[in-house]
């Protein structure tokens, strides 16, 4: 069996998933499969990216697209496209997935989280690897060097901005402007509107 | 924190980063902040962008587990916007006070009626646990650790899958773009042991897409078929099979 990957951003998925989800919500499985066909690509490439481990990724992606399956009637248009929305769910599940992994304990989690120190360049150069969008990849070049490894580190990492900081030895308010005037330089460099 | 700062959270807050007291907060503010809403929204879709960028093709079994289990979940019902909730809510609550005395009055006027109706209302509801029990097996399956999945072209173009789990011993059939049998007619699904055919249960004509979970063990079966027969089901084959597909061992 053929699959094609879906490499198509969020703005060339407008309408048609959008309809897709309003049939989702009054149970059409036809619709569910053709919202797979879109969106399971990037679900699951999003989730593997942040978990690394191939098996626990499949099980979360399986959660994320049950998620869609069984919520799509909350989800509102007016907050932004169905891509969106479904890869925030997909973000959000793999962030609570690391996180939850990560050791309970406040000593255990920086001992986890020293331990993953030297990874950072090799992340952002790895996840750069494997970006199938030229356009992205050139517009994450433009950015600063702490805008890249700040935003990079948070999304494709889930690491929260405390870690990011701790990480790169900067204080905290900087890291926070970091991710926010990153994102915005990528907003522009991709031509991104809602 | 204050508002200039709750301000710039937007881009901690679209990447997940911000702890579970800031988020809340900045959720908090976000409905009296139009300014931050559009930033946010910028910046998801912006985030969105990242996410297709890593794209990867995904196994085909993940699909066939998806949709396995899509059908053994309950939906959500929909949602009414927040603000006309209350206003629904009343109208709700009115109208079953209503159906109520209406069916109190009915249920005097017409004696058992309205035990009929829980009874029919019971029955639904075993069929739908049936449904469900047979459902949450047939993704069990399909989640098995040592499923191997078959495909094959059937006539017409349509595609049919085996999904077997030598470990629990069952097998698991999906088929898609299957046209409805002839009236009268049904579709069979078949074990084959060797030359022997064994019934393995009969597709719901009505649903052109569809799983189910194959009756019997799996056994030694060395192969699957699928054919077309009289409504009900025949004891053997009594045509020609739509498509044999072997199994893997």
């Amino acid at each position: 069996m053929k699959e094609a990957v879906h490499i198509g951003g969020p703005a060339s998925a407008g309408p048609d998933l959008q309809e897709l989800l309003g049939l989702v919500a009054r149970g059409d499985q036809d619709a569910f499969s053709q919202v797979y066909d879109t969106v399971g690509g990037a679900v699951l490439g999003l989730v593997r990216t942040v978990l690394r481990d191939p098996a626990q990724s499949e099980e979360v992606a399986q959660e994320v697209l049950l998620e869609v399956w069984k919520s799509a009637a909350r989800y509102r248009p007016s907050r932004g496209s169905a891509m969106t929305w479904i890869l925030t769910l997909a973000h959000r599940r793999a962030v609570d997935r690391v996180r939850s992994a990560q050791a309970a304990t406040h000593r255990e989690r920086r001992a986890a989280l020293l331990e993953r120190t030297p990874a950072y360049d090799e992340v952002t150069e790895q996840v750069e690897a494997r970006l199938e969008r030229e356009q992205v990849r050139r517009c994450l070049r433009g950015l600063t060097e702490l805008q890249r490894q700040s935003v990079t580190l948070a999304y494709y990492r889930g690491l929260a901005y405390r870690e990011v900081a701790e990480l790169l030895s900067v204080p905290l308010g900087t890291v926070k402007t970091r991710l926010r005037d990153g994102l915005i330089r990528l907003r522009d460099c991709l031509g991104v509107s809602v | 924190m204050n508002t200039g700062d709750l301000h710039l959270l937007t881009g901690a807050y679209v990447l997940h980063a911000l702890s579970p007291e800031e988020h809340a907060e900045f959720e908090r503010h976000l409905p009296g902040c139009p300014s931050c809403s559009q930033e946010v929204r910028e910046l998801a879709a912006t985030a969105g962008r990242l996410a297709s960028a890593v794209a990867v093709t995904p196994p085909a079994a993940l699909k066939l587990q998806v949709m396995a289990r899509i059908s053994a979940e309950r939906q959500e019902p929909p949602q009414i916007p927040r603000q006309s909730r209350r206003g629904g809510s009343r109208a709700g609550r009115a109208l079953s006070r209503f159906a109520l005395a209406a069916s109190v009055a009915a249920a005097a006027a017409f004696g058992g009626v309205a035990l009929w109706q829980h009874q029919e209302a019971r029955d639904a509801r075993d069929v739908a646990e049936r449904a469900q029990t047979r459902a949450e097996e047939l993704a069990g399956v399909l989640a098995a650790p040592d499923a191997t999945v078959t495909s094959g072209r059937l006539t017409d173009g349509a595609t049919g899958t085996v999904v077997v789990s030598r470990g629990r011993d069952e097998a698991a059939f999906l088929v898609s773009g299957l046209p409805e049998p002839p009236a009268g007619k049904v579709y069979q699904l078949w074990f084959a042991d060797g030359d022997v055919m064994r019934p393995a249960g009969l597709m719901d004509p009505s649903d052109s897409t569809s799983a189910m979970l194959m009756d019997g063990p799996v056994d030694g079966a060395s192969g699957m078929g699928i054919t077309v027969e009289p409504a009900g089901g025949s004891a053997q084959p009594t045509s020609e099979p739509l498509a044999l597909m072997k199994l893997p061992v």
